[in-house]
């Protein structure tokens, strides 16, 4: 494996915000020993600090808020005679039974699998990382890549039911109206975003070198 | 290893593997041998270029904002929507945290983004730093997964579908400046904002 040399063994330190590759002068045994970039003036790290900590507390935050996103209403269609109360999951089946199961398709992607991708693949990441597994490290590195760039797509259901709410205003006609799901889901999106950038995805490739 | 300038290295973020730099060719991309992560691209836009698009990038913003996205009719009424008439809705109707998510992600975020990189772009065009480089880089690079425009674009065709079961709907003005918008951001997407720091010198001569 010495092929792949790695920072941390040539006393490196790269800048997680300009990328500046610096001299390594960290007190490894003092985790309160602090050191700048001097670029861009930015800490820096070995490692993003307490990562496990940050991504499991989030994580399993955004995923407590992701029951209530699914059990109670996102939405609440008003007309003369007719209130109708929309889930995510029921917005869905709507989409898909009047005639678009393409766009249905995209927002139950976007909804469902994406969360639900993002809350096992982190869940996994965490798990095995925090084993020290040598297992599948390059898939394991392709995931987080692709959670990372999928994770914010997941908004899609949440601007719809603010555009629908603002456009479809005809007093007693026919309203839409927020109802409280979409905040928790709104804010599991926020909440998954923010767990995968704490999650320091050279995690996954520590300790491969006491491995050999 | 003393000898090598920090310059003419560079470490990959996804596993921490040491490469020494070589000089990429047009459309040329560098992959961690590792990781298979992207390293560095090569983009072929100048900083001209890079100009001229977030000018483009910024008249085709104040549209998105300032056209109505959709309008909807129902027996003769007529409703239409514009980014900040949702903003507002959604804050007059209890969902504060939307309201305040959207105008996030869709206006202020992006907003910043662009005047910032305009301002660092017009310096950096004349060979040095702007005033006030190292921390505008710094927002950049936090703002950067924060703003969701081309989200919005994807989610007003699905409210289009959505509203087009019970109304008369017609895409207005706006929705094809969000679409150019889009265009634009994914043009951005695939450059590395960080090579201004080696583009420009340390010290303003």
């Amino acid at each position: 494996m010495s092929a792949f040399p790695r920072a941390a063994e040539l006393g490196l330190i790269s800048c997680h915000v300009c990328k500046l590759v610096c001299a390594d002068a960290l007190d490894g045994d003092d985790p309160s020993d602090e050191m700048a970039c001097p670029r861009c003036g930015s800490a820096l790290h070995r490692r993003k600090p307490s990562s496990y900590v940050r991504a499991w507390a989030l994580l399993i935050a955004a995923f407590l808020l992701y029951i209530p996103a699914n059990v109670l209403p996102i939405m609440r269609t008003a007309s003369l005679n007719d209130i109708d109360d929309n889930t995510i999951i029921s917005g869905v089946v709507e989409l898909w039974v009047k005639g678009s199961p393409d766009l249905a398709v995209i927002v139950f992607t976007a909804s469902i699998v994406v969360p639900m991708l993002k809350f096992l693949s982190l869940g996994t990441l965490l798990v095995s990382c925090q084993r020290g597994s040598d297992w599948a490290r390059p898939q394991r590195a392709k995931l987080y890549r692709l959670i990372e760039f999928i994770g914010y797509w997941s908004m899609l259901d949440v601007f719809v039911v603010s555009l629908l709410t603002a456009l479809v205003r005809f007093n007693l006609l026919s309203r839409v109206e927020p109802l409280p799901g979409v905040i928790f889901f709104g804010l599991t999106v926020v909440l998954t975003m923010l767990a995968s950038m704490s999650f320091d995805p050279r995690l996954i490739w520590d300790g491969r070198d006491s491995d050999d | 290893m003393g000898t090598t300038p920090p310059e003419a290295l560079l470490i990959c973020e996804h596993c921490d593997t040491v490469y020494r730099r070589r000089t990429l060719a047009r459309g040329e991309v560098a992959r961690c041998a590792c990781c298979h992560a992207e390293l560095e691209r090569h983009h072929g836009l100048s900083l001209t270029a890079l100009l001229a698009l977030v000018l483009t990038a910024m008249i085709v913003f104040v549209q998105a904002n300032m056209w109505p996205i959709v309008t909807l009719g129902l027996n003769g009424q007529f409703s239409g929507a514009t980014l900040w008439g949702t903003i507002i809705a959604m804050w007059q109707q209890q969902a504060q945290v939307i309201s305040v998510l959207a105008a996030a992600t869709l206006f202020f975020f992006p907003l910043t983004k662009m005047l910032l990189l305009g301002w660092l772009l017009w310096f950096a065009r004349l060979g040095r730093r702007a005033p006030g480089f190292a921390p505008m880089m710094v927002v950049l690079h936090y703002l950067q997964p924060w703003t969701m425009s081309e989200v919005f674009v994807l989610g007003a065709l699905v409210a289009i579908v959505k509203a087009h079961l019970y109304f008369d709907v017609v895409a207005d003005p706006g929705i094809y400046a969000y679409a150019a918008l889009t265009l634009l951001i994914t043009v951005f997407a695939g450059v590395d904002l960080r090579q201004l720091w080696e583009l420009t010198p340390e010290d303003p001569a």
